[in-house]
């Protein structure tokens, strides 16, 4: 089993590098959209959060699994909701095409 | 994990990245965004018929009860506020990575399995995802007016600080060591404090790093539950959000020429009583709004530098209106928007774009600043220490060698503000006493709409 924990390392390292060459090209006028956009990827823990809290391994475990889901949802739906509600702002103009809407 | 469940992981990780290489532009931002939605939809659909869930109920409830209030936040929330907005959301983000871990603790303390290295994860998780939790909720509290947003500082200050660090230090590692609940609590207990402690000191204008710094932790929280539970797609998804919050705290610390630490730890700001006083006598050109409707109106190229106070006043439609009708005159209009400006990254120009400026017109400073010679007049609309050429010229300012707007290069300045106050970093803006300087106060919601109507009588 002590391979995993490599390979765990392997993915978070190359996973940073590999974040690092997308999110550079962001240009600046998209870095708030960016920001909410990655917030709401890191509502990932949900993930971790639906396994805790249908684990059915006591009451403690669902509280805690519920409390987490309910933060996690929030984030994931909140997130990319309101990274698109910002996209859909974004035009070039000259042809009113920010008003399809 | 069945290799099928682990493989849609795959595909939902590399969605992830698909659609933030997407965001490269604003014509595939919006695309890119719904390809990372559709890759979450993956990942939640793969652990829901995963075997190791027995219940569903509460799944469901939880699942039902976070949507609804994340769409009624998304949908009602003001794009003035959106920095607040986004505090919360990695708040959330975060203190959802900080429950996985303390579940995971829990169910260890009762004789659970642990997977490798999980020990030093679930301290690194906890820790990470609550003081990103606290953290978050605190520059919440400041952006919204909630909490103070000065610079606030007590004695034993960083001494406190890191006594409660170590402290939490030595909890993890004796936690860690065996399964030991109270000592585990008292750490988490400790590191929400500690996110309290580390923001509060911060002031206003220091927010956009902060809220980079919180999203990067939010990220490493979310990495962090992933090497607890064993699953790439957190780390992969985690590890990404890290670099992006990452990437943006190195620009925004550089868009201001300070450090992180500084940032940080330099209480920044405080020195505003004093040198305000100290050059309080000098008095400023003042403008009607007749008289910056002439220089506007006549002018062939304009600049507009937009600040803070712009979205305070909620006048960015306003501001809009205005450079329509210059631009219908004939008037070359561009904005210069400054990497600070504003509460977040890229704050400015979210509040432009709401307006309907299309994002061809917003320029960053350094596209701008060489051109700044024949510039007819830069308007400058609730900003401050960005405009500040002391920053450039005078190597003992508190922001030398910050990257400036240099809107003292050009012909003519008008500068709306509400009053002659020093900025943020409490430091006098020579630009306000230059000769081709002109000021124009009262509230940019109400100043706007009045050049506005003198240009239309010109």
């Amino acid at each position: 089993m002590t391979g995993s924990i490599l390979v765990s390392i392997y993915v978070f390292v190359l996973s940073l590098f590999v974040g690092y060459e997308v999110i550079t090209k962001v240009p600046p006028t998209l870095h708030t959209p960016l920001m909410s956009g990655a917030n709401a990827i890191s509502g990932i823990a949900i993930v971790g959060a639906l396994l805790i809290a249908g684990s059915g391994e006591g009451p403690w475990m669902t509280v805690i699994g519920v409390a987490a889901v309910i933060m996690a949802t929030i984030n994931v739906v909140g997130g990319f909701l309101v990274t698109d509600r910002m996209l859909k702002m974004f035009h070039k103009g000259r042809g009113g095409d920010g008003e399809a809407a | 994990m069945n290799s099928v469940v682990a493989l849609v992981y795959l595909g939902s990780a590399s969605l992830f990245i698909l659609g933030l290489k997407r965001l490269s532009s604003p014509d595939t931002a919006r695309t890119g965004n719904l390809m990372a939605a559709i890759a979450m939809l993956l990942a939640v659909a793969a652990t829901l018929v995963n075997q190791q869930i027995v219940g569903y109920t509460w799944i469901v409830v939880g699942m039902v009860a976070g949507s609804l209030i994340g769409v009624v936040m998304a949908r009602t929330v003001e794009m003035t506020a959106m920095p607040q907005m986004v505090a919360v959301f990695n708040g959330f983000g975060g203190g959802a990575s900080g429950l996985v871990a303390i579940a995971e603790y829990l169910s260890w303390t009762q004789g659970g399995a642990l997977n490798p290295g999980g020990e030093v994860s679930m301290m690194a998780g906890t820790v990470i995802g609550a003081v990103t939790f606290s953290g978050s909720m605190v520059a919440f509290g400041k952006l919204e007016g909630i909490v103070t947003e000065r610079v606030v500082t007590y004695p034993l200050q960083k001494t406190g600080n890191t006594v409660l660090f170590l402290g939490i230090l030595a909890a993890a590692v004796l936690a860690a060591l065996s399964p030991a609940l109270n000592v585990f609590l008292a750490m988490a207990a400790g590191t929400l404090l500690l996110g309290v402690l580390i923001v509060l000191p911060i002031g206003g204008a220091d927010m956009p790093v902060v809220v980079s710094l919180l999203n990067s932790y939010s990220g490493l929280a979310a990495a962090a539950a992933g090497f607890v539970l064993n699953n790439y797609a957190l780390i992969t998804a985690g590890s990404l959000v890290g670099a992006a919050g990452f990437i943006l705290t190195v620009i925004m610390c550089k868009a201001m020429n300070r450090s992180l630490t500084n940032v940080m730890f330099g209480a920044f700001g405080t020195g505003a009583a004093e040198s305000a006083a100290e050059t309080g006598e000098r008095t400023a050109n003042q403008v009607d709004a007749e008289e910056a409707a002439m220089l506007l109106g006549y002018a062939s190229k304009v600049v507009i530098v937009p600040g803070y106070g712009l979205a305070v006043a909620q006048a960015q439609q306003k501001l809009k209106e205005l450079a329509d009708q210059l631009t219908e005159r004939g008037v070359e209009v561009k904005y210069a928007i400054h990497p600070v400006a504003g509460r977040m990254p890229g704050h400015m120009n979210v509040l432009l774009a709401e307006a309907d400026v299309p994002y061809t017109q917003l320029y960053e400073a350094e596209e701008v600043n060489p051109e700044m010679p024949t510039v007819d007049v830069a308007l400058v609309v609730g900003a401050n220490d960005v405009t500040n050429p002391a920053a450039r010229d005078d190597p003992e300012s508190p922001i030398a060698g910050m990257p400036i707007v240099e809107v003292d290069r050009a012909q003519n300045v008008i500068i709306l503000k509400r009053s002659l106050s020093p900025g943020f970093a409490g430091v006098d803006n020579e630009l306000f006493f230059m000769d081709d300087s002109y000021m124009h106060f009262g509230d940019a919601a109400e100043t706007i709409p009045e050049i506005l109507s003198a240009v239309k009588d010109l």
